[in-house]
């Protein structure tokens, strides 16, 4: 049993009423449907707009989706009490991408990281207050550290924090979102090593959202693409990287910048007349698939 | 010091450091220091700068967030706002220096020789204006044209940096177009008044990687076409690699390598320009990346020595006793690193 398998999911945003005649909404994520296997990094990109942050929030509830189901080890996510869905949500946990507004700026960094431990009021003060130490020391930041404000930390360490913060409750599953794209070159680094070393350590699976195509093909074992509410590609990294069937994927690949000067890319120029833009996800080969016609 | 002094930046090749360019300088940067006042005290963000740009030419100024790259840019065409201050050098632009223009002056240089393309092209468009306006706004503004001359200008500038139907174009709202397209009109708004030099600060980083390689491609067209100079100022090294000719690299205030592209990439002399390079996703898929441990120095607590020095592998004794000054270590490129030292 895959450990999340999402089926159908659509999220529909209203548009802005007509009078008397009702508007359709906005497709931001529209019948999208991957599993992600227990120790796995599943990468999901696609460009501004393309509701690849959409759906990681539907995964977790903090957008409600409009149809479709959310499994987490078997469970319905989307049928879950709001009690349960507090118990669910001890295990999957989501890290935001800026380090810098999703820290309460007047809480110390000790209570923010305490704070999931006290919501699900877990252990006495003393029992969360080692725990906070162990996480400190876990996420490579100084306990000593526990009594300043985030503004006292720099970007990376920030991300340290947030990182903290959602390990708390011991997660098997953690929604990365863009984790390290606020970052400065030389500290993404220190944090995607930090990832995965937690992840070998704490046994976690992530869900690896970003637009950086370099460091997805660097951390994940496979990867969606999105592209207006839809999957158009899901394959292993590799068959994703050297083989892309989808005109978009194509395009998208193309168009990274390469840090060799001799290296003249060629870049292939998107036609959406091209394609079908509602065809159907088909298995090229064993595990790849494209949103491809016959 | 730089070698060969100072010397009329007009005359064809007179300062062309030893190198393939043979084009004549267009700007000279030498010794500039920008500093911001904070608690009384003066904190260096700009800590002698230094470095020529050729015509027709595209240096990359490269550096993380505070390493003063863009204090750099602003520095040259004197629009940093207070508390910060030019404290001192000279900006040599044509041999004549910005820096000692008066805002008259000043306000003739920027627009019309000196063109800017800022990185978040959402908020360096006037909503309430339309995009036919703003183009013709800056050739209004330099008396280039009159009205009417202005907008058949607009028109061809839209078309010269392809956006599609640009009659009908100019009548829209920059609300009215993706952000690609508002990066192109900026470019036109730049290229309005024919400048010699176009400073272009992080001009893709707001957009996605699709637009990013076409903006980049129209960079490069329009410098050939219209023999432009180019100061890109970016924090990516793919970014650089596919634009520039030359690189320097910016580190807590000062450029700490220089050189042309290729040499920077294959034979990067500086331990700071090694880490950046190496910290590059690529390698086996899953492997740890190469990180450069600690943190960049905050302006108000910079080291004694070299401020690279407390993350620096290579790092030995003389790194904490005194700043490193910029050594040659090949042809056309310096690194301030106390291991090119060879006394």
């Amino acid at each position: 049993m895959p450990l999340v398998e999402v089926r159908h999911l659509v999220k529909e945003f209203p548009r802005r009423r007509r009078l008397l005649r009702p508007v359709p909404g906005v497709r931001a994520v529209d019948d999208v449907s991957f599993t992600i296997e227990e120790g796995e990094t599943f990468g999901l990109v696609g460009e501004t707009g393309s509701g690849k942050t959409t759906t990681g929030r539907c995964l977790l509830r903090l957008i409600e989706p409009t149809s479709g189901e959310v499994r987490f080890r078997g469970e319905d996510v989307l049928k879950a009490s709001p009690a349960r869905l507090r118990e669910l949500r001890r295990d999957m946990q989501i890290v935001f991408q800026d380090p810098y507004s999703s820290l309460n700026p007047r809480m110390r960094v000790g209570a923010i990281v305490e704070e999931p431990l006290a919501i699900h009021g877990l252990g006495t003060r003393a029992e969360r207050r080692r725990r906070v130490d162990e996480l400190f020391g876990l996420v490579g930041l100084d306990p000593a550290h526990r009594d300043r404000y985030p503004h006292q930390f720099s970007g990376g360490q920030r991300q340290r924090i947030g990182l903290a913060r959602a390990l708390a409750l011991n997660p098997s599953f953690v929604i990365a979102d863009e984790p390290v794209s606020a970052l400065d070159v030389s500290i993404q680094a220190q944090v995607v090593n930090l990832l995965l070393d937690l992840q070998r350590r704490l046994q976690l699976s992530y869900l690896f959202i970003a637009h950086d195509l370099r460091l997805v093909r660097h951390i994940c074992s496979r990867v969606a693409v999105m592209y207006f509410g839809r999957i158009v590609e899901l394959a292993p990294t590799a068959a994703l990287f050297e083989a892309p069937q989808h005109p978009y994927t194509r395009a998208l690949l193309s168009a990274i910048p390469v840090p060799d000067p001799d290296a003249r890319p060629s870049r292939l120029v998107l036609d959406p007349s091209a394609f079908d833009r509602a065809a159907p996800l088909r298995e090229v080969r064993p595990g790849h698939w494209a949103a491809v016609g016959e | 010091m730089r070698p060969g002094g100072t010397t009329p930046a007009d005359a064809p090749g007179g300062s062309t450091p030893a190198g393939p360019a043979a084009a004549p300088v267009l700007l000279q940067v030498e010794d500039l220091r920008t500093g911001f006042e904070a608690d009384g005290r003066t904190l260096v963000a700009v800590d002698g700068v230094s470095f020529t740009l050729h015509v027709g030419e595209t240096l990359g100024l490269v550096g993380e967030s505070g390493s003063g790259k863009s204090v750099t840019a602003f520095s040259i065409v004197r629009l940093v706002q207070p508390p910060g201050r030019i404290l001192g050098g000279h900006v040599r632009f044509r041999g004549r220096d910005l820096l000692a223009l008066d805002e008259a002056e000043m306000r003739r240089v920027r627009g019309a020789d000196i063109a800017l393309i800022f990185q978040e092209p959402s908020t360096a468009l006037n909503p309430v204006y339309t995009i036919g306006d703003q183009i013709a706004e800056a050739l209004l503004v330099h008396g280039r044209a009159s009205r009417r001359e202005a907008l058949d200008r607009a028109q061809e500038l839209l078309e010269a940096v392809r956006i599609p139907d640009p009659a009908t174009r100019l009548r829209d709202y920059p609300h009215q177009l993706s952000g690609g397209q508002r990066q192109r009109v900026l470019i036109a708004m730049a290229l309005a008044c024919h400048p010699a030099l176009v400073i272009a600060d992080e001009p893709t980083t707001a957009l996605d990687v699709t637009v990013q390689a076409q903006i980049l491609e129209l960079l490069r067209d329009m410098q050939q076409r219209f023999h432009l100079s180019l100061l890109l100022i970016t924090h990516d090294l793919g970014v650089v690699a596919e634009t520039a000719d030359r690189v320097a690299i910016m580190y807590a205030g000062r450029i700490v390598e220089e050189g042309p592209v290729r040499t920077i990439f294959r034979e990067p002399a500086h331990p700071y320009t090694r880490g950046l390079l190496a910290s590059i996703p690529g390698g086996t898929p899953g492997e740890r990346l190469h990180a450069i441990e600690g943190t960049v120095p905050s302006l108000d607590a910079l080291p004694r020595g070299c401020a690279f020095g407390p993350r620096c592998p290579d790092r030995f004794a003389a790194c904490d006793a005194e700043r490193p000054p910029a050594y040659p270590v090949g042809a056309d490129h310096t690194a301030r690193c106390f291991l090119h030292r060879t006394t």
